[in-house]
């Protein structure tokens, strides 16, 4: 079929103008909505004192430090084992059977959807394990649910610094190891770092991993061993008990605002990056 | 025909050298000494093997996947590609300087003490002597002294070569080996890595890839023309380039090809 190639062209940019529209108009809707419930609730008492009632009155405290704890905790084991397995990858072997199955499990480990993670945490962590629900059992499984993303973005970090930098590494008579740390992963550093940030994002906004493992205790945690409810969960519950709907505005605007900032922050870092190297 | 030079004060010697990318044979039978203190070029046209041959000289083709070395790389009557020694050690006697100048994205300072730190040197004070050594020894030490914190990629290309010559001097190597180390350079640069080249060969001994045969006359004692993986000769710089003794050397040298 012919048409008429300059038509072709205008309505394939009206078209795609509106797909981006439609877009951008969901997010913002989305963004703006939450925001317009939300932060007429949102004050310094709302963020400093700790919920009352089950949530119906008081403030968000004791969930934001209980979302802080274990996205912290999380964050400090995934990042040594992905950085591990992203240098491993890409510095210690080379493209073989192996590897490419490694890869993959760990591509389809992203693929897996967080309730399952939550499941497999409740099974593993919680009962076998016999953790209960705490910090650390929600930690460990937020831990693995982003060990993906960390690995995949630190290898594509490692793997963009420049070839000769190793060389001339190699080439002053440093060993592998001595290249990887003091040339190779501060070059990578930004990269690797953009690939945390997100993780902490979607370790924040998480609820279906944590509810089951790290179960939604109002009460402010004290160990590594107290169960403790993260925001995302707190607005969940309250949302779906029918609680108070303002307040549960309240916490999901706390909790967009939070992910935007850290959306902010890695793009910028994730810029420098590349304006480093290009 | 391969002749050989008589010189007894060889530093390195290449024996019966064949190299292979994967199955394809790179390097054919490379014979060749290279003399104590003296500059010794390799020249030949493009894709003929003299880069693979240098970088042989120090392993650095070791890290490339599916090579192989046949044959004997002596350096001080001991072959560097014996599995007994240990290649790290070898880099560190055999310094290289690259093509394309290569600094870390670091401080002009760091840049040279990366080398000395990971040698084991942790002494403050030595590492600041020998930095400002280098950078004496590479006639860079006037044009940066004052800015030694500045970030390296704010030299300019000769200077940043000649900071990669610095930092390849700091770690006090007997050979340096140089990957064409003016292809990217202006003329002033040029003469002065030229120049410098020279004084380092009193206390040093040099092997250069060059693609520019003025280069190769005007800095050499001894010269080895490459061609399609051979050595094809190798004399004495003077001898290659007045008088040489193959077809295919005057050819090239006489501008018929390449």
């Amino acid at each position: 079929m012919h048409i008429n190639p300059r038509l072709e062209e205008a309505v394939v940019k009206v078209l795609l103008w509106l797909f981006t529209l439609i877009t951008v108009f969901v997010l913002f809707f989305i963004i703006f909505y939450i925001l317009k419930h939300g932060l007429p609730v949102v004050n310094y008492q709302f963020l400093t004192t700790d919920p009352m009632d089950m949530g119906k009155s008081g403030g968000i405290y004791t969930t934001i430090i209980g979302t802080i704890a274990l996205t912290l905790v999380a964050i400090l084991i995934a990042t040594p084992l992905g950085i591990g397995t992203a240098i491993y990858l890409t510095e210690y072997t080379r493209e073989n059977k192996i590897t490419k199955i490694i890869r993959f499990g760990s591509e389809c480990l992203a693929g897996i959807p967080s309730i399952i993670f939550g499941l497999f945490g409740f099974i593993l962590f919680v009962t076998k394990l016999k953790m209960g629900w705490s910090i650390l059992s929600g930690s460990l499984t937020l831990a693995f649910m982003i060990l993906p993303t960390i690995i995949r973005t630190s290898e594509e970090a490692i793997k963009s610094v420049p070839y000769n930098f190793r060389e001339v590494s190699y080439s002053l008579g440093s060993t592998q190891w001595q290249t990887v740390i003091k040339v190779v992963l501060p070059s990578a550093l930004p990269g690797i770092l953009t690939g945390v940030i997100l993780s902490v994002g979607r370790s924040i906004g998480e609820t279906a991993a944590v509810i089951f493992t790290a179960g939604s205790a109002l009460r402010l945690p004290t160990s590594l061993f107290s169960s403790s409810r993260t925001m995302a969960v707190h607005f969940y519950i309250m949302a779906r008990e029918g609680i108070s709907m303002p307040n549960a505005y309240g916490t999901a605007a706390v909790l967009i605002i939070t992910i935007l900032i850290i959306n902010i922050v890695a793009y910028r870092l994730m810029h420098k990056f590349i304006k480093k190297y290009s | 025909m391969v002749s050989s030079i008589g010189g007894a004060n060889l530093r390195m010697e290449v024996k019966n050298l064949n190299f292979y990318y994967g199955r394809s044979l790179a390097l054919k039978n490379i014979n060749m000494g290279i003399e104590n203190n003296k500059v010794t070029a390799v020249i030949g046209p493009s894709g003929c093997g003299k880069s693979t041959f240098i970088r042989i000289l120090n392993r650095m083709n070791d890290i490339i996947i599916g090579t192989r070395v046949e044959g004997e790389i002596l350096l001080d009557e001991q072959n560097i590609y014996d599995p007994r020694v240990d290649v790290v050690e070898i880099r560190r006697k055999i310094g290289m300087v690259f093509q394309k100048s290569n600094p870390f994205p670091k401080s002009i300072f760091d840049n040279i003490a990366y080398g000395l730190r990971i040698n084991g040197i942790s002494n403050k004070t030595e590492i600041i002597d020998r930095v400002e050594m280098s950078l004496k020894n590479s006639a860079l030490w006037d044009e940066v002294k004052d800015r030694l914190d500045d970030n390296a990629f704010e030299l300019s290309g000769g200077q940043q070569q000649r900071l990669c010559i610095a930092r390849a001097l700091a770690i006090e190597p007997e050979v340096i080996l140089f990957d064409e180390p003016c292809s990217a350079l202006d003329p002033i640069s040029t003469a002065k890595i030229e120049e410098l080249i020279n004084q380092l060969k009193e206390k040093y001994t040099i092997a250069i890839v060059t693609h520019n045969m003025q280069q190769a006359a005007r800095i050499s004692d001894y010269t080895g023309f490459f061609l399609l993986g051979e050595l094809i000769e190798f004399d004495k710089t003077e001898k290659i380039f007045t008088n040489p003794s193959q077809k295919q050397t005057e050819d090239y040298i006489t501008g018929r090809f390449g």
